[in-house]
């Protein structure tokens, strides 16, 4: 049916919209793209099979999402540096009950702003929850699983 | 002894320090060889990761790669991981549970107390190689480390004379050791970060208590804990064991006259969701920050209601990884282990109070490198005798590291120079 072409393009472009938002260094505007009570963790890959999955990031609704750009803007001290992701592989899995199941991998490069060099960050998936709000596509939850567990240096802009 | 290979002390009280100890690959080796093979005992991990028996896990003494094990009979075991054939890695697995271990190059096989038990073909086949006669298992074992556990902490030593692990650590420390490890314990996750700086100027960051309200902004800007908070730093029998705390709440009255002048507090400043900021006074003693260092590899720590152990794994001069054990008690309430998890955003490569600590390293190992003559100057809290400290502004448990580690590694300051 078109509908389900139609959404799975929106779904599909909001994971792309996200990592265009974080590489403009528009952080206001991150928190936005989850609903009101929208999940987002960064977990190291190692921790995926333990019960908790610990979480390097974990925020459970859209003001600590908020919490961590107030935090980012105002008090946290980290590299001066450039974001570009690089997202492949986006496969939409399936829709149950309005919630859209879509997969993709994801590379981060961070470009150092006192050298000017580029060097390959982390990489790992994203497994994203997404639902329409107003016939916006919204993420009810994102995953961000990395591969890269050992973490170069610092992790502060958000992946 | 002498000073040698350049590394000179300017000072016998410790307050300078000469930046080549965080650059030459000399000093690196000779830490290798005098401290992490020396009288010291390392962290290797948690009594609760390796449970059952035939459980094992990988870990590192300096940089060198070490199995530890537990045995049919319950008991603890550790060996270099590297065969005594021909040096190859043994067991490649973070974690896992085997009866015993077997190098993959050619199947030498090793008990889980490192003796050599198996060579295939070690009397040949029909009649010809093998071994010769003279060959005896025995002497082939791989290199064992002394095992000492205190409360489910494991530590390990490379060296024959180590003094028993209880000795080593003093009263003060196994008083906090106590205290985090008051229940049985569950690992709930790890955090890993490879920092592009030396080992040791992580460890000074790890005690140094004046920069905790001022480097880590987020604390001070939300309130979570503040310099002038009631705390102090309290120093083992040996200086390198040394440990830092701070009672939280204790301020409220003076927060604004303790921070005129400091831009970044703003009284006003809130969250949107402060459930990060509350406190479970697990204890009654409102310690909400201990963080206490074990000499040469160890830090533990609680902050707010994290709990976590910190292992430094130095890797080259310019390098190391910091690998955090997070932790909570066993029977807790899926609340309070809830609220763990959520407080776990304050510490770790991303952690509001912790990812400061890695930008911090890099600049100063960015500026030093080419300036190994100079020294760093470390005088808060005064100069002269290391001793123990009623109050946060102060990094003289930083010159009491400096001095175990001379005195490990054989390096002697100038004498009569200290102020």
């Amino acid at each position: 049916m078109s509908n389900w072409r139609d959404a799975t393009n929106e779904v599909v472009n909001l994971v792309y919209d996200y990592v265009q938002i974080l590489d403009d260094d528009r952080l206001e505007e991150w928190p936005e793209l989850f609903v009101e009570d929208g999940v987002y963790r960064v977990v190291p890959r190692e921790n995926l099979s333990m019960p908790h999955a610990l979480p390097l990031i974990f925020c459970d609704n859209r003001a600590m999402l908020k919490d961590r750009v107030l935090a980012l803007r105002t008090s946290s001290v980290f590299n001066l540096h450039y974001d570009r992701h690089i997202v492949s592989n986006v496969r939409v899995r399936g829709e149950k009950d309005g919630v859209y199941e879509v997969h993709s991998n994801y590379a981060l490069f961070q470009t150092d702003l006192i050298e000017g060099e580029t060097k390959l960050f982390v990489t790992g998936k994203y497994e994203d929850q997404i639902v329409f709000r107003d016939e916006r596509p919204m993420f009810k939850s994102k995953l961000v699983i990395l591969d890269t567990y050992s973490v170069p240096n610092l992790l502060a802009t958000p992946i | 002894m002498m000073s040698d290979q350049g590394v000179i002390w300017p000072k016998d009280d410790f307050s300078r320090v000469p930046y080549r100890v965080f650059a030459d690959q000399s000093v690196f080796d000779r830490e290798q060889e005098r401290i992490f093979n020396g009288p010291v005992w390392c962290y290797l991990g948690l009594e609760a990761e390796i449970a059952k028996p035939g459980d094992f896990k990988t870990t590192f003494v300096g940089n060198t790669s070490v199995v530890v094990n537990r045995a049919k009979d319950g008991s603890l075991h550790a060996f270099e991981n590297r065969c005594a054939h021909r040096g190859a890695t043994i067991v490649r697995e973070p974690f896992g549970n085997s009866a015993d271990h077997t190098c993959i190059y050619h199947h030498w096989c090793y008990s889980q107390q490192g003796d050599l038990l198996g060579v295939p073909f070690q009397r040949g086949l029909d009649g010809k190689g093998g071994m010769p006669k003279s060959f005896n298992k025995k002497e082939h074992g791989l290199r064992r480390l002394k095992v000492a556990s205190y409360r489910g902490v494991v530590f390990g030593s490379f060296h024959a004379d180590v003094p028993p692990l209880e000795v080593y650590l003093g009263k003060a420390m196994l008083d906090i050791l106590d205290t985090l490890f008051q229940k049985p314990v569950e690992v709930i996750g790890y955090m890993r970060q490879r920092m592009p700086s030396n080992w040791k100027l992580y460890w000074e960051n790890a005690i140094d208590c004046y920069h905790a309200g001022l480097l880590h902004q987020f604390g001070t800007t939300f309130g979570l804990f503040r310099a002038t908070q009631d705390g102090g730093s309290i120093l083992g029998e040996q200086s390198g064991l040394s440990f830092c705390y701070s009672i939280f709440g204790s301020d409220d009255a003076n927060v604004a006259s303790g921070y005129e002048g400091i831009e970044a507090f703003n009284a006003d400043m809130k969250l949107n969701d402060p459930s990060i900021l509350e406190y479970v006074d697990e204890d009654g003693d409102g310690r909400g920050l201990i963080i206490m260092a074990i000499f040469p590899s160890v830090v533990f720590q609680r902050i707010s209601n994290t709990l976590a152990t910190r292992q430094i794994r130095p890797k080259r001069p310019g390098e190391f990884e910091l690998y955090w054990t997070c932790f909570g008690y066993a029977d807790e309430d899926p609340a309070l282990r809830a609220l763990r998890i959520k407080q776990n955003n304050l510490i770790g490569p991303a952690g509001l109070v912790s990812m400061e600590d890695g930008e911090s390293g890099v600049l100063i190992q960015r500026a030093i490198e080419r300036r190994r003559d100079a020294h760093s100057v470390i005088e808060m809290g005064g100069t002269g005798p290391i001793v123990d400290q009623d109050h946060l502004i102060t990094e003289v448990s930083v010159r009491g590291f400096w001095q175990q580690y001379c005195d490990v590694m054989g390096y002697e300051p100038r004498r009569g120079d200290a102020a």
